[in-house]
């Protein structure tokens, strides 16, 4: 234990961590905020079992972002003082929506008949605000958070892309929990916005190098850019697979109907990684690295201690709570 | 229009976020554990009336954990947006504090609240109830944490200063701070008489209405016990909780007692105006020796007064006075109400009688009551450490970020529109609730109740 040295290793152990639940939270509260999106495409009776196959899970799906951003604030506090201070009026924004989209789960079911409609669209609405400005933070960040007009029209272009891609991934959710008319709606709309999230995930992947000579030189030199060509050669696979299986779905005794998902899981996940190759060591892209912005290490160590403790346990019971509500979504009910 | 002053619209933003999240936990908190014992109830006695009590209190609770949670993340964002200078000079203390609430509580109470909430057909009895007690815990934790570093901010210790940064010393020192205790379980019993008011307060309506199910009546019976339970020894424990404050923030005393000169026989004033630019109160009407003798357990005791919290210069080093006094007064004032109103509801119902109408109404009258005392008690607390954000260590005017006042005032503006709407649509929901009664919720066979699925095509299963 001796000639650990904590100091540099603490930093990019919270970096790990702070990546791991932003991945998981795009994932999760992808799909149900994809799903969120998907309503407005679909009948009154379609959106009741819509809303209620996420039900039971986006509250714990939105904790993931409240970690994401626990660890930033807690870990690299000078990070999350500059990033969250130029992305002020967009978070904001997402908060908002965000706002306007968890109290509608709860007044939905519960108003006078006559004002369900409002709060289905207060639903809608706030699933498309959060989705569309956190595309947009996505935009403006991997361009080192660079906010000239050019830099806002990619950020509106990511805004779009990152909004079929959750609707794709709640498309796919559908697919996996529900069943007959609704399901092969599902498949229609997977194949719609695959196509969009294929663009803007290979637009992303060219831009970040454009837009830095650091990043360009990270990949295009030897050896690594045969070491990371898997990457993208597995993104497009899945792309090309999921577009011809979404073609022929649904299968027979709604064989492989959780496939779609996962494969649309393991797509973002190549993508993260590469964007966290691109950017690391940096948190704030070009400006601050993960060791300058980072706290205390006593600090820190006493988190990590109870991290990776409770982090077990929360993966665990999240699993019951998947196992309970397994298989596809009823019409929920208190009693 | 000169340009408002970022400081001052930082500040109104985090008030207003802060006191728009309190509500919903002050219920949550509470109405949790009382679920919990209505599960409890049920399993014991199985009586249906402990069931439909539940199933019309947890919509209820649903509805209040999601505001909470919305407004929660909103919370989350605006501690470094607001106040970065608070994260760069006592991150190292507040983080690990804010961490080990998101790890132990967060995840816990999100979690299991799918479950305690739908999961009623489809977990067995036992596992219902552990998910209904594991999302009350989680609350209860959560509260912890937060008041933990709450509590820090006012009373610190457990730490060193190193250019300007607060390092940790002592993880026990700096968790069991001198106020922590007391401000926890003031909380937590402000929480209890909240939800009890807020019970009694909606059955009290259902009754006037006409619904005299022997749920209303169980309900309206557990509120106001409880209510008259909590409510001597929530005085007890305010009044050991002030003594604490006299002891670590005289300050902050002097000007809840409205108490310029430090001197003995200090009056108890039931009301003043407070001056602070004539630095004396108009129109006093007080008890004599009142407050020397809650403070000191003597008439001639020594009460701190606010004179002694000017620096050479004339610098005012003590906070604004009126709020802290009035403050003080309204939620002590209605803790006397409270007391009175739930002793007499308990004394009228007495052996199985039912309640007098004028009660009744009182008690609808009160159903909010115990957020206006909490909100009261909370802005006490935070405008009586000003000008320090952390007593000592930092003030206030040096964490602010470097936000532009545009920015602040837009959102502040947009934000507080959408509190407004929200707020209007939840009390409308809870008097929609309320004249509906657990008529077109009841399970139809009570056999079934808390175990085993039901039949797939269900035509009651809709969207509820
Ligand atoms: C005394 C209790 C208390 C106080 C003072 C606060 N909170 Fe809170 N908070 C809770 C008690 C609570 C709770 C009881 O745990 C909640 C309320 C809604 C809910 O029912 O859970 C919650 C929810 C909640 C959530 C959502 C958690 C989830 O996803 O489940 C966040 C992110 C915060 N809070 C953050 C904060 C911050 C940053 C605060 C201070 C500045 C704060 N809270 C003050
Ligand atoms: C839960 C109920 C709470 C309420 C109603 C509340 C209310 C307030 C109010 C009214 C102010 C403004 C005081 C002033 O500017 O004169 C304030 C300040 C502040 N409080 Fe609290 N507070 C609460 C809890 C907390 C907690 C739990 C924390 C931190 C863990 C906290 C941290 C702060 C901070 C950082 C400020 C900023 C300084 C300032 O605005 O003056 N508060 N709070
Ligand atoms: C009638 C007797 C009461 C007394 C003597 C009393 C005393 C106090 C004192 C001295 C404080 C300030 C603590 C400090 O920061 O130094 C306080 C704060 C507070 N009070 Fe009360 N209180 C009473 C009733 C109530 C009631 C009925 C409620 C709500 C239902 C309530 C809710 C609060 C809250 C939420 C705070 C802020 C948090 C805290 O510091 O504990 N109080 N109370």
């Amino acid at each position: 234990m001796e000639n650990i040295d904590w100091d540099s290793l603490l930093p990019v152990v919270f970096a790990g961590l702070m990546g791991l639940s932003i991945l998981i939270y795009v994932v999760l509260d992808g799909y149900d905020l994809g799903v969120g999106v998907l309503t407005a495409f679909a009948a009154d009776d379609e959106k009741d079992r819509m809303i209620a196959s996420i039900g039971p899970f986006w509250d714990a799906n939105e904790t993931w972002l409240v970690l994401a951003v626990g660890l930033l604030l807690v870990a690299f506090p000078a990070a999350h003082g500059v990033i969250l201070t130029t992305l002020y009026i967009p978070v904001s924004i997402m908060l908002i929506g965000l706002i306007f989209r968890g109290v509608a789960f709860e007044f939905r079911a519960k108003v006078r008949p006559e004002r369900k409609r409002l709060w289905n669209l207060s639903f809608f609405c706030g699933s498309l605000v959060t989705a569309l400005s956190q595309g947009y933070m996505l935009g403006i960040y991997v361009l080192g958070l660079d906010t000239s007009w050019l830099a806002v029209l990619f950020g509106v272009g990511v805004a779009l892309a990152l909004t079929a891609t959750y609707a794709f991934l709640g498309a796919a959710w559908l697919i996996f929990k529900t069943e007959a008319d609704l399901q092969r709606k599902a498949v229609t709309w997977a194949r719609r916005t695959l196509a969009i999230m294929a663009l803007g995930m290979g637009t992303i992947s060219i831009v970040t190098p454009m837009a830095s000579d650091r990043i360009f030189s990270k990949w295009f030199s030897v050896p690594e850019i045969i070491l990371l060509a898997p990457l993208p050669l597995v993104a497009g696979g899945l792309f090309v697979a999921l577009w011809f299986m979404l073609a022929k779905m649904p299968f027979a005794k709604d064989r492989f109907s959780w496939a779609p998902l996962v494969m649309g899981a393991g797509a973002m996940i190549t993508g993260f990684a590469g964007l966290a190759y691109s950017f690391y060591p940096y948190v704030v892209p070009e400006r601050l690295t993960i060791y300058e912005s980072a706290s205390a290490t006593e600090s820190l160590g006493i988190i990590l201690v109870g991290t990776l403790f409770v982090l077990p346990i929360i993966l665990g019971y999240t699993i019951f709570a998947y196992t309970v509500f397994r298989g596809k979504a009823t019409a929920l009910t208190y009693n | 229009m000169s340009e408002l002053d970022p400081f001052i619209l930082a500040r109104i933003q985090f008030a207003a976020n802060i006191s728009f999240h309190i509500l919903f936990p002050t219920i949550t908190i509470a109405l949790g554990w009382v679920l919990f014992y209505l599960r409890v109830q049920y399993n014991r006695t199985n009586e249906m009336k402990w069931m439909d009590i539940y199933h019309f209190w947890v919509k209820i609770f649903a509805l209040s954990f999601g505001m909470g949670v919305v407004s929660g993340i909103t919370m989350s964002f605006q501690f470094g947006t607001n106040w970065p200078g608070f994260m760069e000079s006592v991150g190292n203390i507040a983080g690990p504090l804010l961490a080990y609430e998101v790890l132990t509580a967060f995840f816990l109470e999100a979690v299991f609240l799918g479950i305690m909430l739908f999961g009623f057909r489809k977990v067995s009895a036992r596992v219902h109830t552990l998910a209904t007690f594991l999302v009350t815990f989680g609350t209860t934790v959560s509260a912890f944490w937060i008041i933990v570093l709450n509590s820090w901010m006012h009373t610190p210790q457990g730490f060193e200063v190193r250019e300007g940064v607060a390092y940790a010393t002592d993880w026990f020192a700096i968790v069991f701070n001198p106020s922590m205790p007391y401000r926890l379980l003031h909380m937590l019993l402000a929480s209890g008489l909240t939800v009890s008011f807020l019970i009694a307060g909606v059955s009290a309506f259902r009754w006037l209405i006409g619904q005299h199910t022997d749920a209303v009546k169980s309900a309206l019976r557990l509120g106001t016990v409880v209510a008259a339970v909590l409510m001597p020894v929530q005085i007890f424990v305010g009044d050991l909780h002030g003594l604490n404050t006299l002891e670590h923030q005289p300050a902050k005393i002097a000007a809840m007692e409205g108490n310029w000169e430090t001197q003995g026989n200090v009056p108890l004033l039931l009301f003043a105006l407070p001056d602070e630019d004539a630095r004396k109160n108009h129109f006093e009407i007080g008890i004599p020796s009142g407050a020397s003798l809650i403070l000191k357990h003597e008439a001639s005791g020594i009460v701190p007064g606010l004179n002694d919290f000017v620096g050479e210069n004339g610098e005012i080093l003590h906070p604004p006075v009126s709020a802290v006094f009035f403050g003080f007064r309204l939620m002590v004032g209605i803790g006397m109400l409270m007391l009175a109103v739930s002793w007499l509801s308990v004394w009228q119902m007495r052996k199985g009688r039912d309640l007098k109408p004028l009660l009744a109404v009182g008690l609808v009258g009160m159903t909010f009551s115990g957020w206006v005392a909490t909100l009261a008690g909370w802005y006490v607390t935070e405008i009586g450490r000003q000008p320090w954000l952390v007593t000592g260590v930092l003030s206030t005017r040096d964490a602010v970020g470097p936000i532009g006042s545009g920015m602040v005032a837009s959102t502040l503006v947009a934000y507080l529109v959408v509190y407004v709407l929200l707020l209007a649509a939840y009390i409308g929901v809870i008097i929609h609730l309320a004249r509906k009664g657990d008529s077109a919720e009841k399970p139809r066979d009570a056999a079934r109740v808390g175990g085993g699925p039901l039949p797939a095509v269900d035509p009651v299963m809709k969207a509820e």
